[in-house]
């Protein structure tokens, strides 16, 4: 007896439950990266650790106060100054006694000594500062690290920071450190 | 001539369809692959703020979120209008975030926890004092690693 032919699937089907099943990732799927501003937190002190005498040339104090408003070292300032002045202050070109001392640290990617500054930046806000402020001077901040490290990038390797390979960027990140330094905030606004 | 005369009318040919179940696979494997599925529904109403130095925040199966933000106009009745903490599915409280840490950190495989990032996705409108409590609850649970979330973009001038 010969073998019955079996009769061919129909597959015309298939393709609407691939396509039922296509809109329910559609419409369950996001796609939205999240984006934002990474940072570290220190970790919590030992008690009666000693405070770190720092130079006041080595400190930039930004205060924003529960007004949203903002003090630089003492002097009113406004949000669009920040970047420039950060970099002035962490850059310190010009060797200028009033701006913060430089180290020599041998740095392993560069293969040699780079000047790293010892500068720290003091952020303090109040209990009432809005987030919304607050971020932006953050922002501004990541703002001027993220300019000179470019720069630097850009005259060791000739190229930007964003292009530069993992193990150059760690050498980069050693010569320009986040230096910014949180302090508690005040209670001026109301303990909210 | 007779090839081409008494021939009826050519009838359009049927498209093959066998192919159209591969194409649509092939979309389907890729929305299953890129998707992530929403976890929780937010109580919160959340507009981060705007920032142009932002960059994209790494290995999400490592990442724990912070809402902090106003609650929704449903939830206002019983939460007030003042932001609050969300954690997961729950409104929450600062104290609650050192559990929270412990808890995020017991789901993730062992040599993966020293890298676990809380993300703290606050309104615009929060208030520092909160946040900063937050962060020193972080501080003393260990969770060094933090994220602020923001949308790209230039903030407007006030």
């Amino acid at each position: 007896m010969a073998k019955r032919k079996t009769p061919g699937l129909n597959t015309s089907s298939m393709a609407d439950i691939s396509f039922l099943l296509l809109t329910f990732f559609l419409l369950t799927s996001s796609i939205n990266t999240d984006m934002g501003i990474a940072r570290r937190l220190p970790p919590p002190l030992p008690p009666n650790t000693e405070i770190p005498d720092v130079r006041e040339r080595n400190i930039f104090v930004v205060k924003i106060n529960s007004k949203d408003r903002i003090l630089f070292n003492g002097e009113v300032g406004d949000v669009s100054l920040l970047k420039d002045r950060a970099k002035e202050f962490l850059g310190n070109p010009k060797d200028d006694p009033n701006l913060p001392e430089k180290e020599m640290v041998y740095i392993e990617g560069f293969k040699s000594e780079y000047p790293v500054s010892k500068g720290v930046i003091s952020l303090q806000n109040d209990r009432g500062t809005s987030y919304d402020m607050y971020f932006r001077v953050q922002n501004e901040l990541a703002a001027a690290i993220n300019e000179m490290r470019n720069e630097l990038s850009n005259a060791k390797f000739n190229k930007g920071y964003a292009d530069i390979t993992e193990k150059q960027r760690d050498a980069i990140d050693q010569a320009i450190p986040i230096a910014i330094s949180e302090a508690e905030p005040t209670k001026i606004g109301g303990n909210k | 001539m007779a090839r081409f005369t008494g021939k009826k009318a050519k009838e359009t040919p049927g498209l093959n369809m066998g192919s159209m179940s591969d194409i649509i696979f092939m979309l389907l494997f890729f929305f299953m692959v890129i998707t992530t599925m929403r976890e929780s529904t937010l109580f919160v109403k959340i507009t981060p703020p705007q920032g142009t130095e932002v960059s994209k925040l790494e290995k999400k199966s490592l990442v724990s979120y912070i809402n902090i933000g106003a609650p929704i106009p449903q939830y206002q009745a019983k939460y007030g209008t003042e932001p609050i903490i969300q954690l997961n599915d729950q409104i929450a409280e600062v104290s609650d975030i050192a559990q929270f840490v412990e808890l995020e950190r017991a789901a993730r495989p062992e040599p993966d926890r020293p890298f676990l990032t809380m993300a703290i996705k606050a309104d615009q409108t929060a208030k520092m004092g909160m946040i900063s409590d937050i962060k020193q609850e972080l501080r003393g649970a260990g969770a060094f690693k933090i994220f602020y979330n923001a949308r790209k973009g230039v903030a407007d001038q006030k």
